[in-house]
């Protein structure tokens, strides 16, 4: 992402590459207030979400968060039990599947079995009624696109994982529709062929200008796939935001434990020196310095929260007295490569998770197993959270 | 989806009303009075009684539970060994005739099978001097034969959906394959061996075509007796037989669905219990 | 033998009392497992080979040896006796005769066309009935597969059920509703719709009706088992690609069926082919099907060689259905294998 304007104000111009930030722009999908029952079940709460003309949008959560049923919704295959959703302005919440200009990418792929990649290809086009010809061409195009031309022939059985999936994105897109929804798209594939093929969604996505939404319920591809992320749990968004906003200002503990690791010491408010404010956390020795920004009250029960790659770890005392500091012991090291973990008890019992980048091949400074150390961090880099 | 699913409703009721309806009215005329079936002539239980007070129906059904009996039994032995060869022994010589042998009674008109196998006890009469007399152990040679094919398919199907590792990690702990046949093959394969000896036993119970042909006089069974009765049309003490018969499989069913269930719900709290 | 070593001297008997046992206890046991060993080590070596030869050795003995015998006297001349055909065993003599007999009951078979015309007629009646079944019945497996769980089973249970109740007494039961006093023309009688009784029953419309009736199960069972397999998320694929569901049910879900349609047809036709029970008791003397001739060649006429002529004429019609019908179930279970590995 380019750097943008800041939120304050400015022309439609300046939003170009974030219009959710434009509160003049039209929103390309309107969901509100979508609910979902199954009999008693309630799936999906009540929703409203704005997602806007060429985003790449996710929706993260747990299993039976009822991201996949919002999904399921925007495609047709359930019909809201009450709310309304519209795209590109015409109203779609009765419109059976197969009359919405919106395609989805199954997490099975769902590939028919008896047709071959051409045909799976080109199934939706003849649905359409598209020439002959023109379908040729159509279903060559994509197929060339997601490099899959000389396998046009095979029947799905006969392709790898990565190639079942690159031909259930170029059946869903060769129709263009106005929204692709790709369901765990990258699920099925192993680790190193996920991460590859993150990278061609983003380039396809930008190439065609289509709107992706994508379910997953992996944070680290939802982090970096997408221009937002709805955070969803039991049936409700929590949290819509950039991913640097989601990561960085998680609304709760729940959202901050969800996306990432974070530290969370649970205590009371007290007024400290100099107009702050401190936490007071029985199991941490000193008090803990709460940022300055935060919303919050003498004598409230709070959470203060800060993530291990925020925290420095030193076998001296750091000299600089803004930061926060503690002192502890090191419990566990894992060492993971480019980085450890490190899980330190500060005096007081807590245990805090920090991670450190391996900067060096030989560390003759290395910190070790039950070695004494500080850990310090800057007050505003942590957070006050609700719960 | 919903709303497209009218026609199919109304499917599953004619079909039901089609499989259902021809059984009920057999079960109401048991209950007329009238000498003529399906002519109305009060409520009565006469032709029960008619039918408790036949001797000939009491000979030909224990003569018919005789024989399903003892073929449930060698059928479901018989079967076993077949599927168990099918599904778990690989390749030996002779394969394709054996599971063409055991495949070809499923869809071998009746008729065909009768008579062959009549033929086939005359020569053996001729030439060893037995069967001297045709009766229950011919009829149930003739049962076995094609029951166990039926077994078999039961036994092969359980088997391949039962993951072989099972048996792998039996031998992997020692267990030398015999000994992991009885260990884990068969008793994974209960449940299956006790559906195939209930199908072999209703088979037999049922069957009248290759019983007419391979029976001697004398020997009637049940389905050979009803038959002679109904070929000249309609009777009520019939009408009574099928009542009971009904029932009697409408319970047996309700129950072993009624045990299936409960065992179910018991594994469903058990999980529930473990994952707690 | 001197007195003291006397056999019955309180020594010897007691010397015994205490070895014997003693002996016993260590010999016989040995003998014991020395022979449970020999028995085990027989299975372990042999439990294979005796777990196929027996039931290989019964179907052989019982399946395939009778068919041959059915061939041979198809070929033999029919005889006024007990049995009622030309001895086997004559045969060899005069291989000549042999030929000439073989020509005999096949061109009997041939020339008579009342027998080319049965044929014809089972084939055309058993056809005819299958695509009955598959219309009635293909709507009822996919309403079962689509229907939710617990009806599912019930439903499922309710296709089933009849094969546990007496399949000449169902048949028997459309006698009583077919009959000219019958329930069907009760019924419209009653109503008004006709003065005098129609002929339902005896006719070749109350045979259809009873193979329908008695084969339905055949067709929906391996029909449910074909859908059930599907993937309804095709259905959705179909749908989200533009589809309507009719288009669907022709583009996707129909083809995807195709060998549950096969197995269903193929075990309603080969049977309902040689049916006998229907067509004698529903179709009377009207309705002419091999099976029924053959029955009665062999009954009534006890003309064994030609009733061995019909049957080997019947095989001949249905080998082929009958190789496909193996050749998909073999097919099924491998595909069914290669999944489970």
């Amino acid at each position: 992402m380019p750097p943008a304007a800041g939120p304050a104000g400015g022309t439609g111009a300046q939003y170009a590459d974030r219009p959710w930030l434009d509160p003049d722009a039209a929103p390309f999908i309107r969901i509100q207030g979508v609910s979902k029952r199954f009999g008693a079940f309630t799936a999906v709460g009540s929703v409203d979400l704005d997602i806007y003309r060429g985003e790449l949008f996710s929706l993260l959560g747990g299993s039976g968060c009822g991201k996949t049923t919002l999904l399921r919704m925007l495609a047709g295959f359930e019909i809201p039990s009450g709310g309304s959703i519209t795209i590109d302005g015409a109203d779609m919440t009765d419109v059976p599947a197969y009359r919405r200009p919106v395609n989805m990418m199954f997490q099975s792929y769902a590939l028919f079995p008896h047709m071959n990649v051409e045909s799976n290809v080109a199934y939706g086009l003849k649905r359409d009624g598209v020439a002959k010809a023109e379908i040729a061409k159509r279903v060559g195009d994509i197929l060339e696109m997601v490099e899959l031309r000389q396998f046009g022939k095979r029947k799905p059985h006969q392709l790898s994982g990565g190639q079942r999936q690159r031909v259930a994105l170029a059946r869903a897109l060769v129709k263009q529709p106005k929204v692709l929804l790709l369901d765990e798209p990258l699920g099925a594939l192993d680790k190193r062929l996920r991460e590859q093929t993150q990278f061609e969604l983003m380039k396809i996505q930008d190439q065609l200008g289509i709107t992706f939404i994508v379910v997953t319920h992996d944070q680290e591809e939802a982090m970096t796939l997408s221009t937002r992320i709805a955070v969803m749990d039991a049936g409700n968004i929590i949290q819509v935001g950039e991913p640097s906003e989601v990561y960085e200002r998680p609304k709760t503990r729940k959202i901050a434990n969800f996306i990432g690791t974070i530290n969370t010491f649970e205590g009371n408010i007290a007024a400290g020196g100099k107009g702050g404010w401190h936490l007071a956390c029985p199991r941490v020795r000193e008090p803990l310095r709460a940022p300055k920004d935060a919303d919050i009250k003498d004598g409230q029960k709070a959470l203060l929260a800060i993530r291990p790659e925020k925290i420095t770890m030193s076998k001296s005392k750091p000299g600089d007295d803004k930061l926060q500091s503690l002192r502890g012991e090191v419990l566990e090291l894992a060492y993971m490569g480019n980085l450890s973990i490190y899980r330190v008890r500060v005096d007081g019992g807590q245990v805090v998770q920090v991670t450190a980048p391996n900067l060096q091949r030989i560390d003759r400074n290395k910190i070790d197993w039950e070695d004494r150390v500080y850990l310090s961090w800057r007050p505003e880099n942590s957070l006050i959270l609700r719960d | 989806m919903k709303k497209r699913s009218t026609f199919l409703f109304s499917a599953l009721c004619f079909g039901m009303a089609f499989l259902y309806i021809p059984m009920v009215l057999l079960v109401v005329y048991s209950f007329n009075h009238s000498r003529l079936v399906p002519v109305w002539g009060g409520f009565s239980l006469r032709w029960y009684k008619s039918l408790f007070t036949s001797e000939e129906i009491w000979n030909s059904l224990l003569l018919s539970l005789q024989i399903a009996v003892v073929n449930a039994t060698f059928a479901t032995l018989l079967g076993t060994f077949a599927g168990l060869t099918i599904a778990r022994f690989g390749r030996f010589r002779g394969r394709t005739l054996f599971t063409g042998m055991l495949s070809a009674p499923l869809v071998m008109p009746e008729v065909i099978t009768g008579l062959s196998l009549l033929l086939l006890f005359i020569t053996l009469n001729e030439l060893l001097g037995w069967p001297s007399s045709r009766g229950m152990t011919t009829i149930t040679i003739a049962h076995i034969t094609f029951s166990l094919a039926y077994v078999a398919v039961i036994v092969q199907s359980r088997l391949s959906g039962m993951a072989q590792d099972l048996e792998e990690a039996a031998q992997d702990l020692g267990g030398k394959p015999l000994r992991v046949m009885f260990d884990i093959t068969l008793p994974l394969l209960a449940p299956g061996m006790l559906a195939g000896w209930l199908l072999a036993f209703t088979l037999s119970l049922d069957d009248l075509v290759i019983a007419s042909f391979v029976s001697g006089p004398g020997a009637n069974t049940l389905p050979m007796l009803i038959y002679s009765r109904v070929r000249l049309g309609l009777r009520p003490d019939i009408n009574a037989l099928a009542t009971i018969i009904i029932f009697t499989v409408a319970v047996g069913v309700a129950l072993a669905g009624w045990l299936l269930l409960r065992q179910r719900k018991q594994r469903e709290r058990d999980m529930r219990m473990a994952s707690a | 033998m001197s007195a003291g070593r006397n056999a019955d001297s309180p020594q010897h008997r007691a010397l015994l009392r205490n070895l014997l046992p003693g002996l016993m206890r260590g010999l016989l046991p040995g003998v014991a497992r020395d022979l449970t060993r020999k028995i085990d080590n027989f299975l372990q070596a042999h439990w294979r080979g005796l777990t196929i030869s027996v039931p290989f050795l019964w179907l052989l003995v019982f399946f395939l040896v009778p068919f041959f015998i059915v061939l041979k006297i198809s070929l033999a001349e029919s005889l006024i006796a007990s049995p009622p055909f030309s001895p086997l065993t004559e045969w060899a003599e005069d291989g000549a005769l042999r030929v000439r007999l073989l020509f005999d009951n096949f061109a009997y078979l041939w020339e008579d066309k009342l027998y080319v015309e049965t044929y014809l007629n089972s084939l055309k009646i058993s056809g005819i009935s299958t695509a009955f079944c598959l219309l009635i019945g293909y709507p009822i497996a996919y309403g079962i597969v689509r229907a939710a769980s617990p009806a599912k089973h019930i439903l499922l249970l309710l296709i089933i059920l009849p094969f546990w109740t007496s399949f000449l007494l169902r048949v028997y039961a459309w006698m009583g509703i077919l009959a000219d006093q019958g329930t069907i023309n009760n019924i419209l009688i009653w109503a008004g719709l006709i003065e005098r009784p129609v002929r339902l029953l005896y006719s070749e419309f109350a045979v259809y009706v009873g193979i329908v009736y008695s084969y339905l199960p055949f067709m929906i069972l391996p029909l449910y088992a074909s859908m059930e397999k599907l993937d309804m998320t095709l259905n959705e694929a179909a749908s989200d690609l533009g589809a309507h569901p009719a288009v669907t049910f022709l583009t996707v879900t129909l083809p995807l069926t195709v060998p549950g349609i096969i197995a269903g047809s193929l075990l309603v036709f080969i049977p309902a082919t040689g049916e006998f029970v229907i067509p004698d008791l529903l179709g009377g003397g009207n309705v002419l099907m091999i099976g029924k001739v053959l029955y009665g060649e062999f009954n009534a006429n006890r003309d064994w060689p030609v009733a061995a002529a019909v049957a080997i004429a019947l095989l001949v019609v249905l080998v082929a259905p009958m190789m496909l019908y193996q050749h998909f179930q073999s097919g099924e279970s491998s595909r069914g294998a290669g999944k489970g590995a």
